[in-house]
């Protein structure tokens, strides 16, 4: 493994990563987990100048509640979120769904901030964030901003990350009593999403009454699919019902079509694993 | 699985001892190639082809030469002179001479990975940096990747001074052989397909390309500065290395030291004689410095020798009542762009055990071996018998159905029963011994057969989405590579035999010397275990040396599941010589007669009495020899070279219960059941270790793993992301228990276990497979049995044939997540 050279900085606070990226120019990269940039370091696929780790940063790892909202901390690893207490009680989708990323070992290292300003379409978690309306807090020179998960993931591989700014926390809305499961599908075990279905369900006798569905690796970002929710809401839920509204799953999809699956294969499984995440969330 | 039990009394041989050698493999606190250094150490990077086939119009390294950290930069023009061709020891066709395999390219590449450079640098870093300052123009040419285009008229040509990508043809003939008598298969063939009361089956597979996958990537390193020029090197195979690198280099092998240290893995893939060897040495020798090379994993995945790679059309001839009447297996097989050390031969190793277990009253097999430009193949694990054994397995599964039957009554109907070893089949392999119908009996008790056929009939009655196979593999193997006599016959360039010696050190401890070089199997225990019994001392006082040719300087190494039954059997016959010498001594200490002595447990008796010496009392004295007999020689140490009279043949019935979703195609293992026969077994726990690995592997070929290239040339599964190998995750855990039936052809009784799990598996997951979803109309499933290739063939079955969207990239969405390695521009943030 030898990347090409870059400099290197360990900033102990958002402010000094911040003025740490910005004076390394276009060229500096952010270093969160590593779990995805060392893999492409490693293939010389990009070259950066300069590498900001953020793992120097304390206060950018934890879980809180803050009000309404599960604030996490984007430094916050997998293995951390899938153990946390507040996390498993109030934002269980995102629990279960880190769960199934990769290995141990990439979960005590990967970050939820990290996966999430990759932005990669196969990662899993920009699905949760997406059907969650999660917030997140970008950090820049002029202070922090807010985005919604919608405005967050703009295409393959971009972000609404500003140049010399730093994704610093997601803020998820408690979904506290709701059903809720991530339907992965992937060649092996460890392997990335061929297509995976985040949903979660709030279920009032017999009914659903609210619904929220996510698509992994159906287009060129997370997507919602808001053509299922709405057929869901208000009916009951029995197989026949989650089928009927799991065929609205590839509406406003735009697939990949890659040798382990061909975009007519991910648009079949993205029906029927839309019905089994939705069948599993609502109990 | 077996507990593992550390002993404290009684016979070694047996006991599920923990592995002596796995505290330092396990930590890595050991010597990998990779991790030797010596004073003014230089790094070597590889400038690679990115292209499968174009003539080198121009190399530009002056920008490398310049860059920091570098020594040197080569050029297939630099080298040329010295590098001679890379030796093929088996060539199958001995009229040609196989085209010449150049280490670094010339004038044109052949495959993508093609050496076309060499940067020498203070560091591996510079060097790997200057690789990218290396220009090289490339005059693209046609690539050929499809075997039966390769073989047409016309097609472009990968070795031009050859004239054809066609290299070999091997038939073997049961009745030109002397195998059997009566009709040829195509005669019996043909009278089958006239007969009305006969069935014939043909049926067309693809063994796809494998990548060995071994986990230590591979290294070298050379030291040009002693009086011995020393190589290490991550190699399955030390001697073979020092004499084939002597020969091809013209260096005077006692001027040769090869060391294999510790090595992490091969399943065939480090028995080479690569480029990269080849290369170290020069450039060590040029610049009179030590070097290293050590490959990256994307590098290894294009660059070492690749597996399996045939196209099979199989045919098997049948009475209605089920009784066999022939079996043809004609295969076409990629050699990938150049020869190794086996490649034309490794598609040649099925050719006897095709029957395999069962009483073909005749049999043909062809081979026809094709260049293409794609990385060359080789040995992988099993090398050429998972190939046949595939085809057997797969074709009883398919007469079965077309007879109506049961496949395991099929199977039973036309195995060699156990009254009736020895058995010569029809490819004139003799069978020493067996036992079919112990192993499938106590397999199919354990899996609970007749169970699981009630559940199955239960999901097709009553529609369910998920549907259960069972898959059959009654396999046997050949192992023990190889009686001398018969691979001289067979035209191969090497013996088989393999040598031991021991050193008996004096205060009793002991130097068990093997040829036997592991490379994660276990020897260092096991080979303490057989030398513990037959000398009587105890496991620990054994230490067991090989990889180094200054230390162990005769040997033919690990492969082929050779070492156990040729290498350990060498152990005992080594041993055997020991004792005698000692009991002279003994009988001269002792003032008795050799012939009134016993040897037992560790100590020489007089019959009858109770006097005697305990077997280090007898080292010690020789030691010594102040009190010797006359004209003897003073030292107890032996050497013993063991040629085995025969191959050893484990074999065994595996099943597989397995589950595809026909909503998604997803297929899941939910069971596996074995019951493997390898004859007397010397260690429990390694023997378990081999089946689990072995299946891991073979069940992989079934379902997961597969080198795809694409129409460029390109090898696209170029990560270990997109090459995807299970992990224990992806695997039920294992039932493998055992039948223990001796080998009569050497003195354990042992047969070899390390290809058996992979020989055994890929047909009884792929069987499992198509058994599951035959009554919904699918027949072929290609392999590996993806989701997505599962669903289409249950669409297309139920009528609803799928329209394929093209494939609009090569990252399948795994890999770097979506990023494509072949083409990452502007998709990295």
């Amino acid at each position: 493994m030898i990347p090409s050279a870059f400099d290197y900085v360990k900033p102990a606070s958002v402010a000094d990563a911040v003025t740490a990226l910005r004076g390394g120019g276009e060229d500096a990269t952010i270093l969160a987990g590593g779990q995805s940039l060392l893999p492409v370091l490693r293939l010389r696929l990009a070259a950066p100048s300069l590498l900001v780790d953020l793992g120097g940063i304390p206060e950018l790892r934890g879980v809180r509640e803050d009000g309404d909202r599960i604030a996490i901390g984007a430094m916050t690893s997998y293995h951390d979120i899938v153990g946390d207490d507040l996390v498993r009680q109030h934002v269980a989708l995102l629990a279960q769904a880190t769960q199934t990323v990769a290995d141990g070992q990439v979960r005590h290292l990967g970050t939820l901030g990290g996966s999430l300003a990759h932005a990669d379409p196969a990662g899993d978690l920009g699905a949760v964030a997406l059907a969650l309306d999660a917030e997140l807090v970008i950090a820049g020179a002029s202070g922090s901003r807010t985005v919604t998960a919608a405005e967050f993931f703009v295409d393959y591989f971009t972000t609404a990350i500003g140049e010399g700014e730093i994704l610093t926390e997601i803020r998820f809305p408690r979904y506290t009593g709701w059903g809720s499961h991530y339907e992965k599908f992937n060649r092996t075990a460890q392997a990335w999403s061929m297509v995976a279905v985040a949903a979660a369900i709030a279920v009032e006798g017999g009914t659903v009454a609210a619904a929220r569905v996510g698509l992994t690796n159906m287009g060129t970002t997370p997507i919602r699919a808001t053509g299922v929710e709405q057929a869901l809401i208000g009916r009951p839920a029995t197989p026949e019902a989650v089928r009927a509204a799991a065929e609205h799953a590839t509406e406003g999809t735009a697939a990949p079509s890659d040798a382990d699956a061909a975009r007519d294969y991910r648009e079949h499984l993205a029906r029927v694993l839309t019905g089994r995440a939705v069948l599993a969330a609502a109990g | 699985m077996t507990t593992t039990a550390e002993p404290t009394a009684g016979a070694e041989v047996g006991r599920a001892r923990v592995r002596k050698e796995d505290a330092r493999l396990i930590t890595g606190r050991t010597r990998w190639t990779d991790n030797i250094t010596l004073n003014g150490l230089l790094h070597i990077a590889m400038v690679r082809s990115p292209v499968a086939h174009a003539r080198i119009t121009g190399i530009d390294v002056e920008a490398a030469r310049q860059l920091p950290g570098v020594v040197a930069v080569y050029t297939g023009a630099d080298l040329d002179a010295e590098q001679s061709g890379i030796p093929c020891a088996w060539p199958i066709n001995t009229a040609d001479t196989p085209p010449r395999h150049v280490s670094i390219a010339t004038d044109t590449v052949r495959f993508a990975g093609e050496i076309v450079a060499v940067v020498v640098a203070r560091d591996a870093a510079s060097a790997k940096d200057a690789t990218e300052a290396v220009e090289v123009d490339y005059d693209p040419l046609e690539p050929v990747l499809d075997m039966e285009a390769a073989l047409a008229e016309g097609s472009t040509l990968v070795h031009s001074d050859h004239g054809s990508n066609t290299w070999a043809f091997f038939p073997f003939d049961s009745v030109a052989a002397g195998a059997t008598s009566g009709p040829t298969a195509d005669e019996a063939i043909a009278a089958a397909e006239a007969d009305p009361d006969a069935v014939v089956v043909t049926r067309r597979w693809r063994q796809q390309r494998l990548i060995p996958a071994f986990m230590e990537p591979r290294s070298v390193v050379v030291d040009p500065t002693t009086e011995q020029l020393t190589v290490w090197s991550s190699t399955q195979v030390p001697h073979v290395l020092r004499t084939m690198l002597g020969l091809t280099l013209g260096l005077p092998e006692h001027k040769l030291r090869v060391i294999a240290p510790d090595v992490g893995g091969g399943f065939g893939g480090k028995l080479q004689l690569t480029p990269e060897e080849i290369l170290t040495v020069l450039v060590a020798r040029r610049l009179a410095r030590p070097v290293k090379w050590t490959e990256t994993r994307s590098e290894s995945l294009v660059s070492g020798h690749h597996g399996r790679d045939q196209i099979q059309d199989i045919t098997v001839a049948a009475r209605k009542d089920g009784s066999v009447t022939a079996l043809k297996i004609e295969l076409i097989a990629d050699m990938g762009a150049y020869f190794g050390l086996f490649t034309p031969a490794i598609p040649i190793f099925g050719a006897f055990i095709g029957p395999a277990i069962y009483k073909f009253p005749s049999y043909l097999f062809t081979c026809t071996d094709v260049f293409t430009t794609k990385t060359p193949t080789d040995a992988y694990r099993g090398a050429g018998r998972p190939e046949v054994t595939f085809a057997v397995e797969r074709i009883m599964d398919e007469l079965a159905v077309e007879l109506g039957r049961d496949p395991m009554d099929l199977r039973q109907q036309n195995w060699i029963t156990n009254t009736e070893f020895p058995f010569t089949n029809a490819g004139g392999l003799t069978y020493d011994s067996g036992n079919y119908e112990a192993a499938t009996a106590k397999a199919m008790e354990l899996f609970d057969y007749a169970g699981l056929r009630l559940e199955q009939e239960r999901r097709r009655q009553s529609g369910d989405p998920v549907q259960l196979g069972i898959g059959i593999s009654t396999y046997t193997e050949m192992c023990g590579l190889a009686p001398s006599r018969l691979l001289g016959a067979l035209g191969a360039g090497a013996g088989g035999w393999e040598h031991a010696a021991i050193r008996m050190l004096p205060t009793g401890k002991v130097e068990v010397v093997t040829g036997s070089s592991a490379h994660g199997q276990g020897h260092e225990t096991a080979w303490s275990q057989i030398a513990a019994d037959q000398l009587g001392v105890p496991f620990e006082d054994i230490e067991v040396l090989h990889g180094d040719t200054q230390v162990s300087p005769k040997g033919m190494d690990t492969y082929g599941s050779r070492s156990l039954p040729v290498g350990g059997t060498a152990v005992v016959k080594c041993a055997q010589r020991v004792v005698e010498k000692a009991k002279k001594v003994a009988a001269h200490l002792l003032e008795a007669s050799e012939d009134d002595l016993e040897f037992t447990a560790g100590r020489f008796v007089v019959r009858g009495t109770d006097k005697g010496l305990a077997i280090q009392e007898v080292v010690f004295a020789t030691f010594l020899s102040h009190n010797f007999p006359e004209g003897v020689e003073p030292s107890l140490d032996s050497e013993y070279t063991f040629d085995p009279e025969n191959f050893s043949f484990p074999h065994g019935t595996h099943l597989a219960a397995m589950e595809v979703d026909t909503d998604t195609g997803r297929v899941t293992l939910r069971d596996y059941v074995c019951v493997d026969d390898v004859g007397a077994v010397v260690n429990p726990l390694i023997v378990d270790g081999q089946v689990h690995g072995g299946l891991a592997q073979g069940i992989a070929q079934a379902l997961f793993e597969e080198a795809v290239y694409d129409e460029q040339g390109t090898l696209v599964t170029g990560t270990f992301v997109d090459y995807t190998i299970p992990s224990a995750a992806d695997l039920p855990s294992f039932t493998t228990e055992r039948t223990e039936t001796p080998a009569t052809t050497n003195p354990l009784g042992v047969k070899g276990v390390g290809e058996a799990g992979t020989i055994a598996s890929t047909p009884a997951i792929v069987n499992g497979v198509l058994d599951a979803i035959r009554h919904l109309g699918v027949t072929q499933v290609e392999m590996p049995c993806t989701p997505q290739r599962v669903w289409r063939a249950i669409q297309d079955a139920r009528g609803h044939a799928t329209q394929e969207t093209p494939i609009d990239t090569h990252s399948p969405g795994a890999g770097l997540g979506s990023i494509d390695p072949n083409n990452p521009q502007g998709e990295v943030q």
